[in-house]
C-alpha cells in the first residue's frame, strides 16, 4: 500500500534548489494541486523539466511567474511569453530539447540505459558540443540521460497499491517521468481501492506517494 | 504583382496553401499537422480519401474541435484545442507519440517554416534574440515522416522565405520534400528546387523575383486551384 499524502505534504518535500519533472502537455495532465501549493509554499531555485511551461496564470506556469525556477529544461516555451521574458532578461536559464529526445532521455534514466543515439537534431545547433556516432552510414546525436530529484505526475484514477490509469491524452510525459526521479508524486483525480490489473498503465513499484485530488 | 498581392486575402492565401497541400495525401495515409497554418488542411482532405491525423500529445484519429456542451478536457490537439476523438481512435504517451513520430510511422507531415532553403533544409523554431518559442516536437517529426511538406506564405511582410541557404537556425537539415505557398508549389529534389505548380495570377518571373533559392520550371507545370 502507498502513502496517501495531501497536495501540501507533497509540495512540503521539495526544497530549494530541488529538481522537478512534471507531467502535461499544455494544462492537459498535469498535476496542478501539487503546483498551486509548491507556488504557495514559494519554494525556489527549482530546475523544472517539463515538456512546456503551460499558459500565464496555468499550473506550470504559475511557478514560472513566481519566479520560482532558476531553470527549465523543455521541448517548448512559446505559450508561456513569461518564460522567454525572463529567459531574454536573463532571470531564468532555458535549456530546449527536442520532445522526442526530451523523452528518450528521460526514460533512458529510468530504464538505466547510458543515454541513447538519435537523428534528431543532426546538422543543426542541438548537434554543437554532443558526440556523434555514424552507424551503417547514418549520423546520430548521442543524448544523455536525464533524471531529477522528483517526478509530479498526474493520474486519472490511481489505487492504493500506487498502480495509475489515464482517461484522453493526459498520460503524455507522466508515464516515462514517473520511472526517472527518486521520489515519485502522482496526483490522482480519483482515489480507488484497487484497479482492474487490465486498465494499469504505470505499475505501482513506480510511485512513492499518491496526493488523492478530490480529498485535498 | 503588388495588385496580385492585394488581391489575396489572408483567408484566401490560407485556402489556396491548405487546399494543395491536402491534395499530397493518398488514401489511408497517417499524417501529423503543425500548429497554425497546417491545421487548415484537415478541411480540404479530398472526398474519397481517407487521412488519420495523429497528435505528437497522444492522440492518433484526432477529430472536430469541440465546443460548448461536448468538451472534454482530458482530450486536446498539441495546440491545447478541444477534439474529438475519432472512431478507432487511440490514446497513447509522449514515448509512444515519437515512435511513431521519429521511427518513420507517420505518411506525411505539414507544417510551416520561417525559411526554407534549395537543399530542403528549414528554420521554424527560433530568431536569435526575438523569437524562441522552441522546436517543440517538430525536430523529431521532420526527421522522421515519410513526407515532409512546408506549408506557408509566400513572403512573410514582404520578406523572402524561400532562399539559397538559410540563415536561420535549422530545424532540419535536408528533410523537405514540397514547399507550399499561395504562389507555387516546389518539389525538392536532389538537383535542386523544381516548380511544379504555379497560381495563375503570377508569372515565373515574379516567382523568380520573391526568391532567392534557384530553381527549374517543370515541362508539366499546373495552375494551383484559386
Amino acid at each position: 500500500m502507498k502513502k496517501i499524502i495531501s497536495a501540501k505534504e507533497a509540495a512540503n518535500m521539495i526544497k530549494d534548489g530541488s529538481s522537478i519533472m512534471v507531467g502535461g502537455f499544455l494544462s492537459c495532465g498535469t498535476p496542478d494541486k501539487i503546483i498551486d501549493e509548491l507556488v504557495k509554499l514559494n519554494v525556489s531555485d527549482l530546475t523544472m523539466i517539463c515538456n512546456d511551461t503551460s499558459t500565464p496564470g496555468n499550473d506550470r506556469g504559475k511557478l514560472i511567474e513566481n519566479r520560482q525556477v532558476k531553470k527549465v529544461i523543455a521541448s517548448h516555451i512559446g505559450t508561456n511569453p513569461e518564460t522567454g521574458r525572463q529567459m531574454h532578461d536573463g532571470e531564468i536559464e532555458v535549456e530546449l530539447v527536442p520532445m522526442g529526445t526530451l523523452i528518450e532521455k528521460i526514460r533512458a534514466k529510468g530504464t538505466g540505459l547510458g543515454g541513447v543515439l538519435t537523428p534528431t537534431g543532426v546538422g543543426t545547433i542541438i548537434e554543437e558540443d554532443k558526440q556523434t556516432m555514424t552507424i551503417d552510414g547514418k549520423k546520430y546525436i548521442f543524448e544523455k540521460p536525464l533524471g531529477a530529484d522528483f517526478a509530479l505526475i498526474y493520474g486519472t484514477k490511481v489505487d492504493r497499491y500506487g498502480n495509475v490509469s489515464f482517461e484522453g491524452t493526459t498520460r503524455n510525459h507522466n508515464t516515462i517521468m514517473a520511472t526517472a526521479a527518486e521520489t515519485v508524486i502522482v496526483q490522482a483525480d480519483e482515489l480507488v481501492d484497487c484497479l482492474d490489473p487490465n486498465e494499469v498503465v504505470i505499475p505501482g513499484l513506480f510511485i512513492d506517494y499518491v496526493v488523492a485530488g478530490e480529498e485535498n | 504583382m503588388a495588385v496580385a498581392l492585394q488581391e489575396l486575402s489572408k483567408e484566401k492565401i490560407r485556402e489556396i496553401i491548405a487546399k494543395r497541400a491536402a491534395k499530397e495525401f493518398q488514401n489511408g495515409d497517417v499524417v501529423t499537422l503543425g500548429i497554425g497554418l497546417p491545421t487548415a488542411v484537415a478541411d480540404y482532405v479530398p472526398e474519397g480519401i481517407n487521412v488519420t491525423f495523429q497528435s505528437e500529445n497522444g492522440l492518433l484519429g484526432v477529430g472536430k474541435s469541440q465546443k460548448g456542451d461536448f468538451i472534454d478536457k482530458k482530450i486536446i490537439n498539441a495546440g491545447g484545442g478541444y477534439v474529438e476523438a475519432k472512431k478507432g481512435a487511440s490514446f497513447y504517451d509522449s514515448q509512444m507519440a515519437f515512435t511513431m513520430m521519429r521511427g518513420g510511422h507517420i505518411d506525411a507531415t505539414v507544417l510551416g517554416a520561417l525559411q526554407v532553403d534549395e537543399e530542403g533544409s528549414l528554420a521554424s523554431w527560433l530568431i536569435p534574440g526575438k523569437f524562441v518559442p522552441g522546436m517543440g516536437g517538430s525536430m523529431d517529426l521532420v526527421v522522421g515522416a515519410k513526407k515532409v511538406i512546408v506549408a506557408m506564405e509566400h513572403t512573410s511582410k514582404g520578406q523572402i522565405k524561400i532562399v539559397k541557404k538559410c540563415n536561420l537556425p535549422l530545424t532540419a537539415y535536408r528533410e523537405v520534400n514540397l514547399i507550399i505557398t499561395e504562389r507555387c508549389v516546389f518539389h525538392v529534389t536532389p538537383q535542386g528546387l523544381v516548380m511544379t505548380d504555379i497560381n495563375p495570377m503570377f508569372s515565373v518571373e515574379d516567382i523568380k523575383e520573391s526568391v532567392t533559392a534557384d530553381f527549374t520550371v517543370s515541362d508539366n507545370l499546373q495552375y494551383m486551384e484559386i
